[in-house]
């Protein structure tokens, strides 16, 4: 009986309940607590949620031993797919019918990352994703998921990480100018098992990723890293959720960001759920925001909830800065130009948390894409 | 050759009760090769006067001049001054978050020069001078100010000063906070700057002890933003003895 109150799934004021049933989920007025930062018109109608054939185009590179396979929906329920927290992912389920399954066998050792490429021709087709990432126990592997191109594009993603085993995940939102994007990454990390989980974002109108994590056992370690860069008008969104469900578990929440130019729009939400059961746990996230003009805004919302006392550390830290004047005038009174002094800043700014990813070829992209993005519009006539 | 002229120089900072005056007509020059130091007491403005020479965004020069070998110093942006050849060791280095000091490093020389340092050169050039400071090879790696230790911020912008070469350097109280160890390696590396030729100091500090180190030629005693009296090195050895006691009661 303690055990079935403790397990009730209504317990986080801030996360409704995990359900597949639309009805569970009704169509946002935008004054929800999960809806009240997002631009609901720029959603497009996905969430009307009509049936679609329209997909993206996907290139995998599919190291040996690795499988992707399409799977039926009650297949995705048997091997525990995370069940939907919102009316997107809710609809993607639904919609999309079958899921694909890219499995990595258990002690399957990768050296090589998997990647797969999505592609989408144009902003008129809808498309509902369904994908389950399933890491066998004692297994380890890097999986690279990038979205380039153009659509309104929704998606349920479940990472299944087995006991001991260690995932690297990242996923890469780098969309056309005109692009919706809607991603529901869920992860649940098994006994002693460790996942780094990188969202980045660059392109797309409208892109609102979901990072939730939960433990089926102690020992379970979580690094959750986003990196998003916002221009001009563009709605750039992370919502993270780490749900403590087990002893002994550590969170790790490290997102930065900039903005610049008119009307770019950030959203940061880090809730962290501390449950009766996760005694020992250790959760710390860190949100930070650097504005590079006028006309941008940052919203950034940690919220820690705790329902047992029995922890090793909890902590967040949110911060939102324009330029430090006294940085740009140490590096300038050392004879390096404005110009150079801000790339040096922002460049230091992410390259700490670029650093953390793990995947060298990626962190070097990066490094030039935070570069391109600066040459757009910060440095612009310095 | 290089000369550091200072005339009546009259800076202010805004205050919410408006402009408040802090520099009241400072005037001195630093001949080619010399040091001078220049020694008050806490709130007499000798920070305000290392900081309006390097072009700190805070103050206002509301009259005077500042010329290095002639050329208008004032007219120029803080990364143009420091390009003509001024360099400012600083009391309260800022960190630089994600920026490895080997990279800031490149980046000022590179500045500096109008050109890229020879790579091999260059790196032989870093370690040495990271060396004579006692700083650790791999302090190279670390991101530029963070986490350093009092001494170590110190003996990184003196490292700055060896590589960077400037023709005049200021020292903001470069001797606050060192242990005499430090002390004496900082004041080592301030040493082999003033042996090259032509290189002018301007030392400011509020204690004597760094100057049993660095031999001044001048001492000037700065009190309520300006200069009261000028002098040798036997200046320093009275306010050793005396302290700002007679300036202080002379200002009122």
């Amino acid at each position: 009986m303690e055990s079935a109150l403790e397990q009730a799934p209504v317990v986080s004021h801030l996360n409704p309940p995990p359900s597949y049933l639309l009805g569970d989920h009704p169509i946002p007025t935008g004054r929800e607590e999960i809806w009240r930062f997002t631009p609901l018109k720029r959603l497009r109608g996905i969430l009307e949620g009509e049936a679609s054939a329209d997909h993206l185009t996907w290139e995998t590179s599919l190291p040996e031993g690795v499988t992707l396979t399409e799977i039926s929906a009650e297949q995705a329920l048997e091997i525990g797919e995370l069940a939907p927290n919102d009316r997107p992912s809710a609809l993607a389920a639904a919609n999309a019918g079958a899921a694909l399954l890219l499995d990595v066998p258990g002690d399957t050792e990768l050296t090589e990352p998997v990647v797969v490429r999505l592609h989408g021709e144009s902003v008129d087709h809808l498309v509902w994703g369904r994908l389950i990432v399933r890491a066998g126990r004692f297994s380890k592997a890097t999986v690279v998921i990038a979205h380039t191109g153009s659509a309104r594009y929704s998606a349920i993603t479940s990472v299944l990480v087995g006991d001991g085993a260690d995932l690297n995940v990242l996923t890469l939102q780098d969309w056309d100018d005109d692009a919706v994007h809607l991603g529901r990454d869920a992860i649940r990390v098994g006994r002693d098992a460790h996942v780094r989980h990188t969202s980045v974002s660059f392109g797309g109108d409208l892109v609102r990723m979901h990072a939730n994590v939960e433990y089926a056992g102690p020992g379970g370690e979580a690094e959750l890293l986003g990196l998003y860069f916002a221009d001009d008008g563009q709605h750039l969104e992370h919502r993270l959720f780490a749900d403590h469900t087990a002893p002994k578990t550590k969170s790790n929440v490290v997102y930065k960001g900039a903005l610049q130019g008119q009307g770019a729009h950030t959203v940061w939400i880090g809730n962290v759920l501390i449950r009766k059961v996760a005694e020992g746990i250790e959760t710390y996230e860190e949100n930070r925001n650097l504005v590079l003009s006028d006309g941008c805004q940052a919203d950034s919302v940690p919220n820690l909830e705790i329902e047992t006392g029995e922890i090793e550390g909890a902590g967040h830290a949110s911060a939102t800065a324009r330029f430090d004047d006294e940085q740009l005038f140490y590096l300038r009174s050392r004879g390096v130009s404005e110009k150079e002094a801000r790339r040096l800043v922002v460049h230091g700014f992410f390259n700490d948390l670029i650093r953390k990813i793990g995947i060298p070829d990626i962190e070097e992209k990066l490094l030039e894409t935070v570069e391109a993005e600066l040459a757009k519009n910060v440095l612009k006539g310095l | 050759m290089s000369t550091l002229e200072i005339k009546d120089l009259q800076v202010s900072v805004s205050t919410d009760d408006g402009p408040k005056e802090i520099l009241k007509g400072v005037t001195l020059t630093i001949d080619d090769g010399e040091t001078h130091a220049i020694m008050g007491p806490n709130g007499s403005g000798k920070s305000t006067l290392a900081y309006s020479i390097a072009g700190h965004p805070k103050y206002d020069i509301t009259g005077g001049s500042v010329t290095l070998d002639g050329e208008d110093v004032l007219a120029m942006s803080v990364d143009e001054r420091a390009r003509a050849g001024l360099f400012l060791a600083m009391q309260y280095p800022v960190e630089v978050p994600g920026v490895s000091v080997s990279n800031f490093l490149r980046t000022a020389k590179t500045a500096i020069d109008g050109e890229a340092p020879k790579l091999r050169t260059w790196v032989k050039d870093v370690n040495a001078a990271l060396e004579q400071l006692n700083l650790d090879p791999t302090f190279g790696t670390r991101s530029v100010n963070e986490g350093f230790s009092g001494g170590e911020k110190k003996r990184h912008e003196i490292a700055q000063l060896e590589l960077l070469d400037p023709k005049v350097a200021i020292l903001d109280e470069t001797d606050s906070g060192l242990d005499i160890d430090a002390l004496k390696v900082v004041s080592e590396g301030v040493n082999r700057f003033r042996a090259k030729d032509g290189k002018g100091v301007l030392l400011i500090t509020h204690y004597t002890r760094i100057l049993r180190y660095i031999q001044p030629d001048r001492v000037h005693v700065f009190v309520d933003g300006k200069v009261a009296e000028s002098g040798g090195p036997e200046l320093a050895e009275e306010l050793e003895a005396n302290g700002y006691e007679r300036f202080l009661t002379a200002s009122v």
